[in-house]
């Protein structure tokens, strides 16, 4: 069942036009890898998909209601509760320890403290990171802070996850964990993913990758007719 | 000598075996290599012999070569240990059967035939790749799998960056063609 869709998407930032009319869809539960170039869009695209920004013109469906034409408050709304963004940068709280950056989304939520810090610890175990719980992001490399960062992704167990460079700045070890948990956390609760990556060997977790080339999706790049991987046991 | 040679008297190493189990030991602990045939098995032991390297032992009055036992001699070890010492020249010659048809292509029929082949190989490689990462990525997998396929995905990546720029090369040099 198709979650999320875009149909036409335009989007310029003043005279540089970043997206040209992109199409796509993402299915409940399904890896969809977006790749292509340096300043192709794709940055630009997740933004547009999760509501960060409005194109100006197209149309973004979330579970087969427009997303765009809803006001900022709804957006943001619909942001914490139905979406989780993870970035290059775990972009973390400095003051807050793992385990209270992890909460956050949850306090803001309504959720009580207890029960917060109950499932953040749960998320950071997940994620390999349980030792840290206490620590500050300082006091953490960068590997295990995006660990984090991907944890508070989750934890408020979203039904998008949209992911920008996720193991950007992690080594190939630490990459691979946090795809692993990713794909698993995709295929056991039916989160979809949108990942964006300029490396094949990490698009290669997704079930579907498309490549993006100024702004449009390129029909001649890797399309919807690359099947998901026919061996392992993933689903 | 082969690393076929050299993986066998490895398993030797640890103890003495017969053709047949050091073939199913072989493919064991190499799961996506391509499997070792018995006769090569029996081949390379016969040289192995030859050359000191392993010795019969314990063979059964029945005969034949699959009731024998072979053993690694101090000379084998010996021989594997330098084997494990000596550091493999980094890609000496740069040959390869993608870059010889990228190249084939270019000059028989120019940028368009590169870029078709090269479009065609990049799915080609992609789809291995996913198939290696879900290897990767099964529970099942041991750690013998999940160690051939990081080797193979690093060199398919390798492969796939490579065919991505030669891709965008081989589109630029269309364009300058055709204006
Ligand atoms: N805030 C902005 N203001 C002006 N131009 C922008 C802005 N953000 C992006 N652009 C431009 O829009 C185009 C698409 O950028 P975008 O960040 O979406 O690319 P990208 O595919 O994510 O690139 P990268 O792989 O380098 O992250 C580029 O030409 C970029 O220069
Ligand atoms: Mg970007």
């Amino acid at each position: 069942m198709t979650l999320l869709q875009a149909r036409g998407l335009v989007k310029s930032y003043g005279p540089t036009p970043a997206l040209r009319g992109v199409d796509l869809e993402v299915a409940e539960g399904e890896i969809l890898a977006v790749t292509g170039p340096s300043g192709c869009g794709k940055s630009t695209l997740l933004h547009c998909l999760s509501g960060i920004l409005r194109p100006d013109a197209g149309e973004v469906l979330y579970g087969g209601q427009r997303l765009d034409t809803r006001s900022e408050a709804d957006r943001s709304r619909l942001r914490r509760t139905d979406f989780g963004v993870l970035f290059q940068f775990g972009q973390l709280v400095p003051e807050l320890t793992a385990a209270e950056n992890v909460a956050l989304p949850l306090l803001l939520a309504g959720q009580g403290r207890r029960e917060a810090r109950a499932a953040a610890l749960t998320w950071l175990e997940r994620l390999d990171v349980a030792d840290v719980a206490d620590a500050r992001p300082g006091e953490m490399s960068g590997g295990q802070q995006q660990r984090c960062a991907a944890a508070r992704a989750l934890v408020t167990e979203p039904r998008v996850l949209f992911a920008d460079e996720p193991t950007g700045a992690l080594d190939a070890l630490a990459g691979e964990r946090l795809l692993a948990c990713l794909t698993r956390t995709a295929h056991e609760r039916h989160t979809s993913i949108v990942l964006i990556t300029h490396d094949a060997s990490v698009a290669a977790y997704a079930d579907r990758e498309i490549t993006l080339r100024d702004g449009a999706v390129d029909p001649t790049g890797l399309g919807a007719d690359i099947a998901p991987a026919p061996t392992g046991g993933r689903r | 000598m082969s690393t076929a040679a050299h993986v066998l008297l490895a398993l030797l190493a640890a103890g003495p075996m017969h053709g047949y189990d050091l073939k199913k030991a072989h493919d064991q602990r190499l799961p996506q290599a391509k499997p070792i045939a018995f006769g090569q098995v029996y081949g390379t032991l016969g040289r192995l012999e030859r050359d000191g390297l392993v010795e019969k032992r314990g063979q059964s009055r029945e005969g034949g070569p699959d009731r024998t036992e072979f053993a690694i001699t101090d000379t084998g070890r010996e021989k594997l240990r330098t084997w494990l010492e000596t550091i493999e020249t980094p890609a000496p010659y740069i040959s390869s059967t993608l870059l010889a048809k990228v190249v084939v292509a270019l000059l028989v029929d120019g940028a368009g035939q590169a870029r078709d082949y090269l479009t065609a190989q990049r799915r080609a490689h992609t789809a291995r790749l996913r198939e290696l990462t879900a290897v990767k990525t099964d529970p099942a997998s041991s750690p013998g799998d999940v160690i051939a396929a990081d080797y193979a995905i690093a060199h398919l990546d390798a492969d796939l960056r490579w065919l991505r720029t030669t891709l965008e090369r081989v589109a630029d040099l269309h364009r300058e063609v055709r204006s």
